[in-house]
């Protein structure tokens, strides 16, 4: 599919990575309008369902992003969810999704330009995996 | 650890586990005693919770019967102080489930002697209902000499459920005395080992005679752990392949109402009211029809694969494989298989065994701060 163009869905911690996502914007910082960003307190608070609902729903892609291990804003919300990624990426294979769709990553606040060059990053890599199999196959 | 037994008089287990059952409730500070009984209305064996030690005619923990995981039960009765000791007799994996709650501060040990017996397996309640009725019922004791001689299927080809066929704990190692039956010649008599010091206490309290060393015992249960290992490992590989990509995955959820039946049975699912069933689900009319717009077409009810996928997520790590989700599934779906397989690799995944040790953390409530830096990045697995 050469116009494949994949939909991501961020969560972005309002503390970091939504910061750097602003100062990505105002310091003119060019990434693909293919993420589209769901701001979240803490990435601690991202429940698993919301990955799973994502995915099932034809997300090509979920980005968990938040501040560096020891500068999370709630002293460890980032810890609890990389726990959370780990479980899904056991879980989420098994029944075909590619464990590149799913990502987490650190971005501190001050890191637009790396904020930029991440999401540039993900979005090449989605696109070389091609659309989900839940745009393709009836989800029940 | 100590040990001893009981005698068995005429070849009637079942009569000896009810003296043994009576003596231990006449013990002062007993206040009741759980045991599976049978109703009298019914060939239903069902918990009950007995006072009275001439109440014990009932009483048929032998039955292979599983109509709940008496977990729930237990946990309901030992949630606050009540001043005196509850004895429960409990299967394996119901130990491990109440252990997990434990942990999940929905129990307490604290006043609780658990007793379990060697689990022998139990059927489909379907098929025992209708093994148990019928004109030549199938009695506990029968099925008890006929499992212990390795047969667990009846004539017609009823076997024990898949979940007892795959479980590799016969002997409750959470239990604080078990009752042995496997590898002990149990027309002569039973064993009992104590595994935790109020167990020894309990059975100094009895005054019973000491056991000699039981030659086979280990070699039988190690064989019989071998078997349904083997069974549970082809069941991983079967499920795994059954479910390996969406299409799959549908097709084998095809069945799935929405009853949520199999979050109710299951033992670990605590939530007081589950996400699935909160108004968060609860959608305007005008939504589904905006979905089935987007698509064409939508299946209603709506997210059938996206509850069981997050069921997995959020109680495999402590998934014992009772077997209850599949029990109640009112459209076999067999949904204790994809439970285990799955569960099988979340818990691997963090070290995890659940119902092993009170003292172990369930992995999704706990962390540490520098571990399983192979998720994170845009380069990672």
């Amino acid at each position: 599919m050469t116009n494949f163009e994949p939909t991501i869905i961020a969560f972005v911690c309002n503390w970091c990575t939504y910061t750097a996502a602003d100062l990505a914007g105002t310091s003119r910082q060019a990434y693909p309008q293919n993420v589209r960003m769901i701001r979240v307190m803490c990435t601690g608070m991202v429940d698993p369902q919301y990955i799973i609902k994502a995915l099932l729903e034809g997300a090509d892609g979920v980005l968990v992003s938040g501040c560096h291990p020891g500068d999370c804003h709630y002293i460890n919300g980032n810890f609890k969810a990389r726990r959370r990624i780990k479980l899904l990426k056991e879980i989420l294979p098994r029944f075909g999704f590619e464990p590149e769709r799913l990502r987490l990553t650190w971005i501190g606040a001050s890191d637009g330009i790396q904020f930029a060059e991440t999401m540039r990053e993900l979005v090449a890599q989605v696109k070389t995996l091609g659309p989900t199999q839940a745009k393709l196959k009836m989800v029940i | 650890m100590a040990s001893a037994k009981i005698e068995v008089k005429d070849r009637d287990i079942l009569e000896a586990l009810r003296q043994l059952l009576g003596s231990i409730l006449r013990i002062d500070d007993v206040k009741a005693l759980l045991v599976p009984s049978r109703l009298p209305m019914k060939q239903m064996v069902m918990p009950m919770l007995i006072t009275d030690p001439d109440r014990l005619d009932g009483i048929d923990p032998l039955a292979p019967a599983y109509p709940m995981n008496t977990a729930k039960v237990v946990s309901k009765l030992s949630r606050k102080p009540v001043g005196g000791t509850i004895v429960v007799v409990m299967r394996p994996c119901e130990i491990r489930a109440f252990i997990e709650l434990v942990k999940l501060k929905q129990g307490r040990l604290e006043e609780l002697i658990i007793l379990s017996i060697d689990c022998l397996g139990a059927f489909r309640n379907a098929d025992y209902l209708r093994l148990a009725g019928g004109d030549s019922p199938l009695t506990s004791l029968d099925f008890c000499r006929r499992a212990l001689a390795g047969k667990t299927g009846t004539e017609e080809g009823i076997d024990i459920a898949p979940a007892c066929r795959a479980c590799e704990y016969p002997v409750a190692e959470g239990a604080d005395v078990v009752i042995g039956l496997l590898g002990v010649d149990v027309d002569d008599h039973l064993l009992l080992q104590s595994q935790s010091e109020k167990g020894s206490n309990l059975l100094s309290r009895l005054d019973l005679p000491s056991a000699s060393t039981e030659k086979n015992r280990e070699q039988v249960i190690a064989e019989l752990v071998a078997r349904r290992s083997a069974y549970r490992d082809e069941m991983f590989s079967a499920t795994g392949q059954a479910v390996q990509d969406l299409e799959r995955l549908t097709t084998y959820l095809a069945g799935c109402v929405n009853c949520y039946n199999c979050r109710v049975a299951c033992p670990v699912c605590y939530c007081k009211e589950c996400v699935f069933v909160t108004d968060v689900f609860n959608h305007e009319p005008i939504q589904y029809l905006q979905w089935a717009q987007r698509k064409g077409m939508i299946k209603m009810p709506t997210d059938t694969v996206f509850y069981h996928l997050t069921r997995l997520a959020h109680m495999s790590t402590a998934c014992v494989g009772c077997g209850q989700c599949s029990n109640a599934c009112p459209n076999d779906i067999p949904v204790m298989e994809l439970f285990r397989t799955v569960a099988q690799s979340t818990q691997q995944a963090f070290d995890y065994v659940a119902g092993r040790g009170v003292d172990e953390k369930p992995p999704l409530s706990e962390f540490r701060e520098n571990e399983f830096n192979e998720v994170v990045g845009i380069g990672a697995k």
